[in-house]
């Protein structure tokens, strides 16, 4: 990892579907080293896949999302990682963080509605015997996803010249 | 019948050179603009946030003539952090309306009917008008285009005589995006030792500066204590609006601007003292995103301007390209003109800049990469048109 790449991560990290030409001359790079680091960095599992940002409140369809916090009892040898990696299998779990503090696990849980996520909470998360509590907070609107804020703004105004 | 009451120091300045095209651009709706000299990013929230919380905490008087001590020691620490050089917050610093201001009271400070005050050209608008207005006399040392735009000793030594007393230079540089390694201040500093000048360095873009080291001219040995540093918000944490910069200098210095500031501008706005404080606190990140995004941009329109024919070195620093248009057989003012009329895109003339900057356009990329790309589209018709 050198300059250039921490700049093609950034330039592909805002909008992985522009142009290889455009990538290549934001980078000030050829087409050809563009292919070449970016594979690489696939090849290492720096960049783990490509995705859209969506607004899904705004596509209609029923959404529903909420961080339920997780108290963990680790296990012996393998601490947190045997249970998060039975967790993360779950397709509703979007997200799943070790965190500090009160508790262990952070996870973000998305469904169709309330009722959705909270029967998976229960049915599904609450059960497992090494989850000692689950917190879980609805989410109600969302202003900010992705770094992408998902309201209008206005933006300020230039003069048209100035020196 | 009144008589004229212009004076006429004020009646030497000339018009500003752009005022035309303003009139014009005013009249189009689908105007691409590459004629702005400032960022099109918004001032960074932890700056406004503190600018609002010291409003909301009544902090709406005047602060002492120096500035809020806050960021004169703020200030100090960041100059020492980026480039390693120590002013004292007490004595050595001064936080000024913008840099303008700072220019304004420097040239003031030092300038004395009659004496000659070299300046880098092309150059930012206000330096020969500041100068004039001291009944001092500009005289513009050129900067090449095969220079890479820098200011050379050999330039500099051409236009030196006995009356001869500063030199104003501002790298990296508006207009040109021309940048001075420390190698190159070491050579400039030899010549102003040697004819033991004054330096005003406008160093208000050295924040934005892409691909080596940030400089400042101060680093150079001797420079230092001959030389009236001037810096500011604006560019590097997009607050133009917030007018607030500041200016360095050894204390004797310090105290001559001191001296004009406190009667002409009492202190610099308060509330834009304090969202100083935040950027230089707490917005470094900010900063850095915003100068990669202007990296990138840069990259993409520079080659897009070669790619059609315009010939453009690659500036390492500010927020402008200064491609030439001298194989088109028009004037820069020509191409310019008319490149608004028939396509749309606003740049501003070389030549306004002074006559080293005749036969090239300056163009400021702190534009969308959309339009950057839409410009050169432009920018292409009308080439092929001609
Ligand atoms: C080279 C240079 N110096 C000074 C200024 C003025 O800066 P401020 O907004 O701090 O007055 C500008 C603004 O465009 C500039 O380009």
């Amino acid at each position: 990892m050198d300059a250039k790449d921490w700049l093609l991560l950034r330039i592909l990290e805002e909008d992985s579907t522009q142009e290889l030409s455009e990538v290549a001359d934001l980078a000030d790079l050829t087409e050809a080293e563009v292919k070449d680091r970016v594979s690489a960095m696939e090849d290492d599992k720096i960049i783990r896949g490509y995705c859209a940002s969506i607004d899904w409140e705004k596509a209609g369809e029923g959404v529903a999302a909420a961080t339920v916090n997780l108290k963990v009892s680790p296990e012996r040898d393998v601490g947190y990682d045997r249970i998060a990696e039975r967790i993360a299998r779950f397709p509703q779990v979007c997200s799943l963080r070790l965190i500090s503090g009160e508790y262990d696990f952070e996870i973000r849980v998305t469904g169709r509605n309330i009722q959705d996520i909270t029967r998976f909470v229960s049915e599904q998360i609450a059960p497992m015997e090494q989850i000692r509590e689950t917190g879980t907070i609805l989410v109600m609107k969302s202003y900010k996803e992705n770094g992408r804020i998902l309201y209008d703004r206005k933006e300020g105004e230039r003069l048209l010249f100035s020196f | 019948m009144m008589r004229d009451f212009i004076s006429a120091r004020t009646r030497t300045i000339p018009p500003s050179g752009i005022r035309r095209f303003f009139d014009i651009v005013q009249e189009m709706d689908d105007v691409i603009s590459l004629g702005v000299g400032e960022p099109d990013y918004a001032t960074p929230w932890v700056a406004c946030e503190a600018g609002i919380a010291s409003v909301e905490q009544g902090q709406t008087s005047y602060t002492s003539n120096r500035g809020l001590p806050e960021l004169r020691t703020e200030t100090s620490r960041y100059l020492a952090k980026r480039f390693g050089v120590h002013y004292h917050p007490e004595d050595e610093m001064l936080i000024t309306t913008g840099a303008s201001e700072a220019l304004d009271i420097a040239i003031r400070a030092v300038t004395d009917p009659g004496d000659e005050i070299l300046i880098a050209d092309p150059s930012y608008v206000s330096y020969s008008p500041g100068v004039m207005l001291s009944d001092g006399v500009p005289v513009r040392v050129p900067c090449l285009m095969e220079d890479e735009f820098r200011l050379t000793p050999d330039a500099l030594m051409e236009k030196i005589t006995p009356k001869s007393k500063a030199v104003i230079c501002n790298f990296p540089n508006n207009p040109t995006g021309g940048v001075m390694s420390r190698e190159d201040y070491r050579g400039i500093a030899e010549v102003i030792c040697d004819h033991d000048l004054l330096l005003i360095s406008d160093e208000i873009y050295t924040e934005m500066t892409y691909d080596g080291e940030m400089t400042s001219a101060v680093q150079a040995d001797g420079l230092q204590e001959r030389t009236i540093l001037i810096n500011g918000f604006s560019k590097a944490y997009a607050m133009t609006g917030w007018r607030v910069a500041y200016l360095c200098a050894p204390k004797e210095l310090c105290d001559a601007a001191l001296k004009i500031h406190q009667y002409v501008m009492l202190s610099a706005p308060t509330m834009s003292q304090y969202a100083a404080v935040g950027a230089l606190k707490n917005a470094d990140l900010d900063r850095e995103e915003m100068v990669t995004e202007y990296q990138m941009r840069r990259n993409l329109f520079v080659r897009g301007l070669n790619r059609i024919g315009l010939t453009c070195h690659l500036p390492r620093g500010a927020f402008y390209a200064f491609p030439s248009v001298k194989e088109f057989g028009i004037s820069d003012v020509e191409f310019a003109e008319r490149l608004l009329m028939e396509q749309h895109v606003a740049v501003v003339p070389g030549s306004v800049f002074g006559p080293s900057g005749a036969g090239h356009l300056r163009c400021a990329y702190a534009v969308s990469r959309e339009d950057l790309r839409e410009a050169i589209r432009r920018i292409e018709a009308f080439t092929t048109s001609l």
